[in-house]
């Protein structure tokens, strides 16, 4: 059996006084697409946050427990979040390209991870990132346009590019394509099961046709409790318990 | 009746909307009218460029170079100072003070606007002056570096609240994205945030230096007023600003340096408006 690539044991989180995330243990697989699900405010996003600790510019966040990343705890005072955040990439529910070119967006992780920068290295980073999100035939000819001038799809698309050019292991999504029409999604989420031959993927949505679509595994959460988590085949066929079989059936969320 | 209460109010507001349109227009035609006058007896390019300000000599020498170079030598400098302190202070309080600390410098901040122009240069001249004079061991303290220090106070709360709003509204989600690639957060500032804010940050630069070049109280009383082309921002220079202030009381009505300030009241309009619509232009482009 594989290493589980995210293992989080006894997670708590407080807003605040506000208990956000009470004793969250989950396993998140190598190279497998592990979806969280449940309705808004249970805490998906804020689980999500944690892996790479972008919870961390909130103000008045506690958190206890571990989260091991490759072995590693990231809640250790002496966790090194620039690494952290090298190694665990975000995609955010609005897509957020710098206001900057196509190009320069793309480059932005190396140039600020790089001790010397070549030229040469760069235009190579470019094409093979803008190529793995399927967009370099379509962008080659414009790469010093500003990002904002492309369309939500390519921007989500150029976003995971950017990602993927500072070479993470892990891709968080945070509904990635809840901004995105019918068309943009079932593309994005083509890209999705592309990427997980190289990637550990972890979705956050309240998409639940999409999480029995692109998932591998599954977790259902309620205010702030992992109720059930395993196979999304379980999950939605069988649930274990009670609250995960009424939300999935749609009766309450 | 209460639809005649409408009608009234609503050419009343109509009133004071074109009442300030209709002023501009009167100051703007008085001072094309006055001006204009002096070129009847001085050419275009001898009034611009004649490095001679004598205007009460027989016969007067009108040129005004040594005014504008006055006047942009002392903004320069204000610039040089004031710029780098105020962004470096925008960006201080939009990004990096904790809270408590936030409040205190922007409430700093708006006391220092406060301050009345004339007492700014009575400051300066009592304590500024005699520093510089000190400093550079020359003979006298009234110098264009003496005004541009001061005027860099009067444009830093321009660009600093500018500056910091226009950091400010940069969408939380480009700070998020630059961390979340492993940007540390002094790069996410002077990689994503300042030039996703630059246009407002260059708006609040303009409109803080056209403060500056508008300004004449603490510049006429720190500057040394001395019409002469400057060689070294160690020396006295006059603006043009102050230049009108000066004279305008003692040239006869009428006469040639009567219309000749009225020209350089022209010349510094012309500046100030090319800033204004500069500084508009980047707002501008903010909004698109």
């Amino acid at each position: 059996m594989k290493m589980p690539k995210i293992i989080t044991k006894n997670l708590n989180l407080w807003y605040g006084k506000f208990h956000a995330l009470k004793d969250v243990n989950a396993c998140f697989e190598d190279k497998r697409i592990t979806a969280i699900i449940g309705p808004s405010g249970c805490g998906k996003s804020t689980l999500l946050r944690v892996f790479n600790r972008m919870n961390d510019l909130i103000e008045g966040v506690k958190m206890k427990g571990e989260v091991l990343i490759s072995g590693a705890n990231m809640l250790a005072k002496e966790a090194d979040l620039v690494n952290l955040r090298k190694k665990v990439g975000m995609v955010f529910q609005r897509p957020n390209p710098f206001p900057l070119s196509i190009y320069e967006n793309i480059v932005f992780g190396e140039k600020i991870h790089a001790e010397k920068i070549k030229k040469s290295r760069l235009e190579e980073i470019v094409e093979k990132s803008l190529d793995s999100v399927l967009l370099w035939n379509e962008l080659k000819d414009r790469l010093n346009k500003s990002a904002l001038s492309l369309s939500l799809e390519q921007r989500q698309r150029l976003c995971i590019a950017r990602l993927i050019a500072v070479k993470p292991d892990i891709l968080l999504m945070d509904e990635p394509c809840s901004a995105l029409d019918p068309q943009s999604t079932q593309r994005i989420e083509e890209l999705m099961r592309e990427l997980k031959k190289n990637y550990t993927i972890i979705i956050v949505t309240h998409n639940m046709q999409q999480a029995a679509r692109v998932s591998d595994d599954a977790g259902f959460m309620l205010l702030g409790e992992l109720i059930e988590f395993g196979r999304t085949d379980g999950i939605f066929t069988t649930p274990q318990d009670k609250r995960t079989e009424d939300y999935i059936t749609g009766r309450y969320g | 009746m209460r639809k005649f209460k409408e009608f009234i109010i609503e050419k009343l507001i109509l009133f004071s909307g074109l009442a300030s349109i209709f002023f501009v227009v009167l100051i703007f035609l008085f001072l094309l009218k006055e001006g204009l006058a002096v070129f009847k007896t001085v050419g275009f390019f001898d009034f611009l460029l004649g490095k001679k300000w004598y205007p009460i000599s027989e016969p007067a020498r009108l040129g005004i170079l040594p005014l504008i170079l006055g006047s942009l030598l002392v903004t320069l400098g204000a610039a040089l100072i004031s710029i780098p302190i105020g962004v470096g202070c925008a960006v201080y309080i939009a990004e990096v003070a904790p809270l408590k600390i936030k409040e205190i410098l922007k409430a700093g901040i708006e006391l220092l606007a406060a301050i009345p122009s004339v007492v700014l240069g009575f400051i300066g001249m009592v304590t500024l002056v005699p520093w510089v004079k000190h400093m550079f061991k020359i003979p006298t303290g009234l110098t264009a570096l003496s005004g541009s220090i001061m005027l860099a106070f009067m444009a830093m709360p321009t660009i600093v609240s500018i500056a910091e709003d226009a950091l400010y509204s940069v969408p939380k989600a480009y700070k998020e994205g630059a961390l979340a690639l492993g940007a540390t957060h002094w790069q996410a500032i002077y990689r994503v945030i300042v030039p996703a804010a630059s246009p407002g940050i260059m708006a609040a630069v303009m409109l803080g230096l056209g403060r500056v070049i508008g300004e004449t109280m603490a510049v006429m009383m720190i500057t040394g007023n001395a019409a002469v082309i400057p060689r070294s921002i160690l020396e006295p220079v006059r603006t043009l600003t102050a230049t009108i202030a000066a004279e305008m009381g003692e040239a006869v009505v009428g006469s040639e340096h009567y219309f000749a300030l009225f020209a350089v009241g022209i010349v510094l309009f012309v500046i100030s408006f090319a800033i204004n619509v500069g500084a508009d232009l980047f707002l501008h482009k903010e909004n698109k």
